[in-house]
């Protein structure tokens, strides 16, 4: 500990003890005499062993890109020439209010005037089992930094808990410093409280491309070791070794002393707009007070209650403090990330987004009511002051909504009329319009010009330009209309929804292409233009990539309809209907009477014999149906996915194996049928029937796909519909054995998969793309049969598991009501 | 109005799935409590002013619910259905502590149940 005194000058001067050597208390005081110097006796007590730092720059410390010395804020001389005694490495540890004196550890006594409590906050450390192990750490003071660089020294491997601001730069630093590096994060995507999930998922998407482990929903357990950390036990009993764990969950202001000295304490220290406490004489500032309710834990808002408080105490009248707005910025070289204000958006609002995929831009504003209310930009932060700006002026934009996003920039050019048309004109010849081919807004516009190019098409296979990703088709579109003038039409392009402006197959060309694997993952690089899609192309989008990337893509139950999501089909009272599957229509004594057990426990008010040859049981409720599941699962049945866009149901008749016309086993045949295609995903519901015989009698002709058997094979039928609209099948080709039979269902289901509309069935597929189109791929091209049979088998790998065991295992908590209010 | 608010913990927040529901059984009907991609925590009465269908059960987007029935869009913040469709469901404030989610309650009175409606 350090004790540096200097005589005061004048005896008669009023004494200010500070509590708290830190970036509030300094700047508080600083603000103090650059009003009034020499007007105070000055005392500091602070807790660490050095001079007052810059704590906002212990990353770039950690990091090894800045020194102690880079980071100190005020020096030894600095205290010394305005007359502060500083007392360092000796906290107070009592405020006697009644003596007016501050106690220090060392049992030092300085009575005060005014004083001013400064004492920040303190890292929260989550209690669980060891927590307070050797190698747990938290990030807070050099002190800490001083100690994960000893353990980087070491190299190996560590654990930082905890994926908000300070997590991951602490985490970056440590994997600057050549640590294996696992940021574990309960939220479901990192820096939740300043990052919408759009942005975080580009967040730690690069920060994974940088090679650190990003885990989020992981909720730590327990801290693994004994006399020293060893490693972390998640919640799911995951166990990852670590040598070194960081705890970067939150502060808490740290009030212990105000409150022990009886000051008014909630979460902070009490204080009116004039950073006054519950005493008249006592003051306090920074992140360990409480301002109208609001604790804050970034630099701004302290030295805006800094300038207020040094006004105070300097005989100044302001009009006080009355909150901050706050904007953050993550200080990770390389990582452009800004947020301010509110961006979770609320009644009223209205968002902004904008998505460069090519340069991995992210922006998104919040209006409410014409007014910046919020700004999360990620990838390219450059106007972030200037949004911050307009959200702190309150400006009215509603005139330049439209163009707001292009940035300050171009609103100083005068470009923002507020049509995007306007917006386009506005930008120089030599703008770049298409990013992934390198064309710029003069080469289109001569084009257009010279060549007489009416439509985006022409400019696509003149220029180039919207021809690969087609993130810029929108622009182009801006030239066309700005070019041309009226002579323009935008071509009918139906976007898949009011999210974005690709259309359904652009928008799984692309998945694939581009190799996008996640629901954000498309909604960026596709520049959607909300930021988490809706109830139209969610569902949509889900299929999509569970199409393309099979056994790789894991499905996000939120993005399904809620009969998928609950694996039964939602009736209009809310209850449920429940369809086991039997095996191409047939059944027994032992699944009839499992299902009448069922329906007695249960007390289900009906029972219904479906169209596809099984048995209904209507008005289940939600909490019972895993119940329901697990007796019908007992009796050997499995989920019938009567609710899906997937197979459904094969139909069949009794075939030759009893019927006197029969030519083929048509009931064996189904059941084969019904074993392969099973549990698979489809873009719409899928049925199958098979019929022994020409008669018929399994209605094989109006299915999407129908198997009629002849005297010298089977005849293979596709595109048949007996719904709204009853469309006859077309006839695809005759074969002649059973393995022939399943090539071709698994090569039409596939082909079906792949190239239909989510929500299409196959007879309005047909009549779009044309049977000649199917035939070409499947009946003709021997080959592509068989590679489309293949992609299916593969994707049926991954998906014939049975919903209802694993949803009776996994999730039955799910399916209770959180909690009951007498 | 004075009404006296009672702040009901009903559970973690880690039990309501993101993008996601649960409900709340309550004598005057069940209450859907909602989780937006953002972690924000809505609740409203568990019942479409269309037809009175599961609001919980639908998809979850925005600040908004799409009721499963018959796909009206639903303002979490508002209780208040969307674009052309009219009409309102009950809403009931919410404050997360600690993790946990508490409903504010006013006492069974036998009456209408939620907020939030703007009438007239």
């Amino acid at each position: 500990m350090t004790h540096v005194t200097h005589p005061s000058p004048g005896a008669a001067r009023p004494r200010l003890v500070v509590i708290g050597n830190g970036m509030a208390g300094i700047r508080a005081v600083e603000d103090l005499l650059d009003r009034a110097p020499g007007l105070y006796d000055i005392t500091v007590f602070g807790a660490e062993p050095r001079v007052n730092y810059n704590r906002i720059m212990l990353s770039p410390l950690l990091a090894g890109e800045k020194s102690f010395a880079d980071i100190v804020l005020n020096d030894r001389d600095w205290y010394a020439a305005n007359g502060i005694t500083l007392h360092a490495g000796d906290p107070v540890v009592r405020i006697d209010r009644l003596g007016r004196r501050v106690v220090a550890r060392s049992g030092l006594a300085v009575p005060y005037d005014r004083l001013i409590i400064a004492t920040g906050s303190s890292p929260i450390v989550i209690p669980i089992p060891g927590a307070t192990l050797p190698g747990v750490v938290t990030f807070r003071d050099v002190d800490d930094v001083d100690a994960m660089l000893a353990a980087s020294a070491r190299g190996g491997s560590a654990v930082v808990i905890g994926g908000g601001l300070l997590g991951l730069e602490a985490a970056v630093g440590l994997k600057a410093r050549g640590m294996e590096v696992t940021v574990l994060h309960l939220a479901g995507h990192v820096m939740e409280r300043q990052l919408d999930a759009s942005a975080g998922h580009l967040l730690a998407e690069e920060l994974r491309r940088r090679g650190l482990t990003v885990l989020t929903g992981a909720d730590t357990a327990a801290i693994l070791g004994n006399d020293r950390v060893t490693g972390v036990r998640l919640r799911d009993g995951t166990e990852l070794a670590a040598d070194i764990v960081v705890m970067a969950v939150g502060i808490r202001p740290d009030a212990r002393l105000a409150a022990d000295a009886g000051l008014d304490v909630e979460r902070g220290v009490v204080v009116d707009d004039h950073m006054t406490t519950s005493d008249p004489a006592i003051f306090a500032v920074g992140e360990c007070v409480q301002h109208r309710g609001q604790c804050y834990g970034l630099v701004q808002p302290l030295f805006e209650m800094a300038k207020v408080l040094g006004a105070r105490l300097s005989g100044v009248e302001t009009a006080g403090y009355v909150g901050s707005v706050t904007s953050t910025k993550l200080k990770v070289t390389g990582v452009d990330v800004f947020s301010a204000g509110d961006f979770s958006g609320g009644p009223g609002t209205e968002d902004i987004v904008f998505r460069d995929a090519g340069r991995g831009v992210y922006k998104r504003v919040v209006l409410d009511g014409g007014r910046v209310k919020g700004a999360v930009l990620y990838g390219d932060t450059a106007d972030g002051a200037w949004y911050f700006q307009l959200l702190k002026a309150g400006e009215d934009v509603s005139a330049r909504r439209d163009t707001l996003l292009f940035g300050q920039a171009f609103a100083a050019a005068g470009a923002g009329t507020g049509n995007p048309t306007d917006a386009v004109a506005a930008l120089p010849d030599e703008a770049e319009i298409c990013g992934c081919n390198g064309v710029c807004k003069g080469t289109i516009v001569q084009a257009i010009t010279t060549r007489g190019l009416t439509t985006l098409d022409e400019v696509k296979a003149h220029t180039k330009a919207a021809g690969s990703c087609g993130s810029c088709a929108g622009l182009v579109e801006g030239l066309l209309a700005h070019t041309l003038g009226g002579a323009y039409e935008a071509a009918a392009v139906t976007p898949l929804c009011k999210c974005t402006d690709h259309d359904h197959d652009s928008v799984r060309r692309l998945i694939k292409s581009q190799g996008l694997k996640s629901i954000p993952a498309v909604m960026q690089a596709l520049e959607w233009k909300t930021a988490d899609g809706c109830a139209s192309c969610r569902p949509a989008l889900n299929f999509y990539l569970l199409a393309a990337w099979p056994g790789e893509y894991v499905d996000h139950a939120a993005s399904r309809f809620v009969n998928e999501r609950v694996h039964a089909n939602i009736q209009k009272d809310g209850t449920y209907s429940v369809v086991p599957r039997m095996w191409g229509g047939l059944t027994n004594a032992k699944e009839l009477r499992a299902i009448a057990d069922v329906v007695d426990k249960f007390a289900i008010p009906t029972v219904k014999v479906t169209g596809g040859q099984r048995i209904d049981l209507l008005g289940i409720r939600k909490e019972d149906l895993p119940a329901v599941w697990a007796d019908l699962n007992a009796a050997g049945m499995v989920s019938g996915h009567a609710y899906g866009k997937s197979l459904r149901t094969v139909k069949t008749c009794v075939g030759s194996e009893w019927c006197r016309f029969g030519t083929q086993a048509a009931m064996s045949i189904g059941i084969d049928l019904e074993r392969l295609t099973w549990g698979s995903w489809t873009p719409h519901k899928f049925k199958m029937a098979v019929s022994g015989c020409p008669r018929n009698c399994a209605e094989a002709a109006i299915k999407d796909f129908g198997v009629v058997a002849t005297d010298g094979g089977f005849d293979l039928y596709v595109g048949g519909n007996g719904g709204i609209k009853v469309r006859a099948c077309d006839l695809l080709t005759k074969v002649t054995t059973e393995a022939e039979v399943h090539e071709y269902v698994g090569a039409f289901m596939q082909l079906y998969r792949e190239e239909a509309r989510y929500l299409e069935r196959t007879a309005p597929w047909i009549e779009r793309v044309g049977l000649d189109f199917v035939k070409t791929r499947i009946v003709d091209d021997a080959a592509n049969r068989a590679a489309l049979n293949a992609r299916f088998l593969e994707s049926q790998r991954h998906s014939q598991s049975d919903p209802w065991a694993e949803q009776t295992q996994k999730h039955a908590a799910s399916f209770k009501t959180l909690a009951t209010v007498e | 109005m004075d009404q006296i608010i009672t702040w009901t913990d009903v559970g973690p927040l880690a039990d309501i799935p993101p993008q996601g529901a649960r409900t709340v059984a309550h004598p005057q009907g069940r209450i859907a409590v909602f989780r937006t991609v953002d972690d924000q925590v809505f609740a409203l009465r568990d019942a479409c002013p269309h037809k009175g269908g599961p609001l919980s059960e639908g998809i979850v987007h925005g600040r908004s619910v799409t009721c499963p029935l018959h796909n009206w869009v639903i303002d979490l913040g508002t209780g208040a259905a969307q674009g052309p469709d009219e009409g309102c469901t009950g809403t009931i404030p919410v404050r997360i502590e600690d993790g946990r989610v508490f409903l504010g309650l006013v006492p069974w009175a036998g009456g209408g149940s939620g907020g939030g409606c703007a009438h007239g």
